[in-house]
């Protein structure tokens, strides 16, 4: 064996054992975060969790954020689903290969990754500094400026599935469409749609996914609230702005309810993921 | 056909062309909406920190005072953290998500190839601030209990025993980088471990996705030549696939600049400048997670002003990514 071949050989080796060890230690992060999650979250499990609300402290529960969370995330949701589904279609239908459509696109792909927490100041700057100023004060930070807030994280991501799940459906059922005399707007909401809806909602559900455990854009819009709020148009809290809250403070006992915070979001979220994973699935079209 | 029919016909078209027009402008409004989206961040954060750069002007950059009392704000200590954990994470996650995607693609057995890389996209599917808690509560403790002592006795110029070690001693930086009083795990360097964690499953699904375009052929041929598994990831995959590698790594860059919570909670968020670290700092976006809501006046505009500038490099940092990607899809020809 010659020096050439066994150095070759051991480089070799030795490469394939430290990618083995790479994905060893990403999947032993991932382990080590979920385990920890379920474990302090499964402890700090109560009954009062979802019966009382944040205002009696170390005695309470998270009732009113987890509502506040719903609501937001609803909110949210509600914006960003009708415009990011019409801005997809847009650019998949309309504007494929125009310059403008992609411009568009390609600013789309760069607003995923976009730091939340400029979109936070970017809600606040256009929606709590206006309302607070009209409502001489009595409206400042708000359900609503929240959910906003949170709708312009989703909105790229409901746009980018919708523009890809359209590119998709085969081009036969336009032209089959358009031969029968079907206007396009007719064909576009009554058959493009339709053929591509599991997609769309699993873009929607990965959307909602992505903004249930999104904190930064929060904390400057729909600040928090201990006690319950219904009205969007009040201070709202949040799971995420509830557990940075008490993960920050110093009592044992807060610590608690944010690990219980913390698992209640991550079995959502990843209940969620695997849905979408499952509904997409089931459709054998490929998300990529 | 009657001239009741005929219209009837006109008048369903015009109709329809009505329609269109509207059903056009709808979509069009909407698609622009995302781009307004985008100015307007850019344009509101501008607006917000006008005073702060009109006040210190260029001074605002290069300054490191950041002094509520006096009303003096400079930008220089948010910012060399944001880049020191970023530039952390990516050192650690690049190599990692090199080698996941290099077994997950030419290694793996077939049947444990889609398993495994779902369980790692699983990691980018938790929330920021989940990786804080944990961080926070869970790595940063460990990190002071049984790596932080190793470090600052065998590498640190501030060892317990007051007996410097021979790196400390003769490597340059080495003994500053890693010497430190603090007793805690908060630090630039938990902070950008923490990062890392978070963004190996973006850049590491990046590589995995452009290694598949890679010919069958092309591999093959080097497979038929002799070449091992790791010579041809090395030789022939990598340099196939570089833009798009690259690309990766700055999306992962972008994602980690942006980062608020899981920064936040472990960065210890301390105004100073070290030269270790093993001290606490902050970043831009923790300094605004922290400071915003009690800010008034000229801190707040010196806030808004950080976010226009950790808006305006995370844009310059993703377009470069997202330009390196394309390269490679046009190669494809798609």
């Amino acid at each position: 064996m010659s020096a050439l071949y066994l150095r070759r050989r051991i480089t070799n080796a030795l490469a394939m054992t430290m990618s083995m060890l790479a994905t060893l230690v990403g999947l032993a992060f991932l382990a080590w975060i979920l385990w920890e999650t379920l474990r302090q979250g499964i402890s700090a499990l109560d009954l009062k969790l979802f019966t009382k609300i944040t205002a009696y402290g170390e005695d309470g529960g998270l009732l009113n954020s987890m509502a506040g969370s719903l609501i937001i995330n609803f909110i949210g949701i509600g914006i960003a689903t009708p415009i990011g589904v019409l801005a997809g279609t847009w650019l998949a239908e309309y504007a494929n290969r125009t310059k403008l459509g992609e411009s568009i696109r390609f600013l789309n792909d760069i607003l995923l990754s976009a730091p939340s927490i400029v979109m936070g100041l970017f809600v606040y700057t256009i929606i709590v500094l206006p309302s607070t100023a009209l409502t001489h004060g009595n409206t400042t930070f708000s359900g609503f400026a929240g959910g906003v807030a949170l709708a312009l994280i989703a909105l790229p991501v409901i746009v980018r599935t919708t523009d890809e799940m359209l590119r998709l459906v085969p081009s036969t059922l336009r032209e089959a469409a358009l031969s029968l005399g079907v206007p396009q707007w007719k064909l576009t909401l009554q058959i493009l749609i339709r053929a591509a809806r599991s997609g769309i909602i699993t873009g929607v559900l990965l959307a909602l996914a992505r903004i249930s455990g999104e904190t930064a854009p929060l904390l400057f819009t729909a600040f928090g609230n201990n006690y319950m709020a219904i009205n969007p148009m009040e201070k709202m809290s949040s799971l995420p702005q509830i557990i940075y809250q008490y993960a920050n403070d110093p009592g044992e006992a807060m610590h608690a309810l944010a690990w219980a915070g913390a698992f209640v979001i991550t079995m959502f979220v990843l209940l969620l993921s695997l849905a979408s994973r499952l509904i997409l699935s089931r459709t054998k079209v490929s998300h990529d | 056909m009657t001239t009741a029919t005929t219209d009837i016909l006109e008048q369903r078209s015009r109709r329809d062309a009505r329609h269109e027009r509207l059903f056009r402008w709808l979509l069009k409004a909407c698609a622009l909406l995302v781009l307004a989206s985008l100015l307007g961040a850019a344009a509101a954060t501008l607006w917000g920190g006008r005073d702060a750069f009109a006040t210190f002007g260029w001074h605002f950059l290069v300054s490191s005072e950041w002094d509520p009392g006096n009303e003096v704000y400079g930008a220089l200590v948010p910012v060399y953290g944001t880049l020191a954990t970023s530039f952390i994470a990516l050192l650690i996650a690049v190599p990692i998500s090199f080698g996941i995607a290099v077994y997950l693609s030419e290694v793996a057995p077939a049947w444990l190839r889609t398993p495994v890389a779902s369980a790692i996209e699983l990691l980018a599917g938790i929330p920021s601030i989940i990786y804080g808690m944990w961080g926070l509560f869970i790595f940063a403790p460990f990190f002071a209990e049984h790596v932080k002592p190793w470090l600052t006795n065998n590498l640190g110029n501030q060892p317990d025993d007051g007996q410097l070690s021979w790196v400390a001693e003769h490597v340059p930086f080495v003994g500053k980088l890693f010497g430190s009083s603090y007793p805690f795990g908060a630090s630039i360097l938990v902070a950008g471990i923490v990062l890392a964690i978070m963004i190996i499953p973006f850049i590491s699904s990046v590589m995995r996705e452009v290694f598949q375009t890679v010919p069958t052929r092309l591999k093959e041929s080097a497979y038929a030549l002799g070449s091992s598994t790791w010579e041809v990831s090395w030789d022939i995959v990598l340099p196939y696939t570089r833009s798009a590698v690259i690309g990766g790594i700055f999306l992962g860059l972008g994602r980690a600049l942006g980062e608020t919570m899981a920064v936040t909670f472990v960065l210890g968020n301390a105004m100073q400048l070290s030269a270790s670290l093993l001290d606490p700092g902050t970043s831009i976006a923790s300094t605004i997670a922290n400071q915003f809501s009690e800010a008034v006046g000229l801190q707040k505009s010196a806030l808004m002003a950080l976010a226009f500038l950790l808006f305006v490099v995370t844009f310059i940092v993703l377009l470069i990514a997202r330009l390196m990607l394309r390269r490679l899809a046009s190669k494809e020809g798609r």
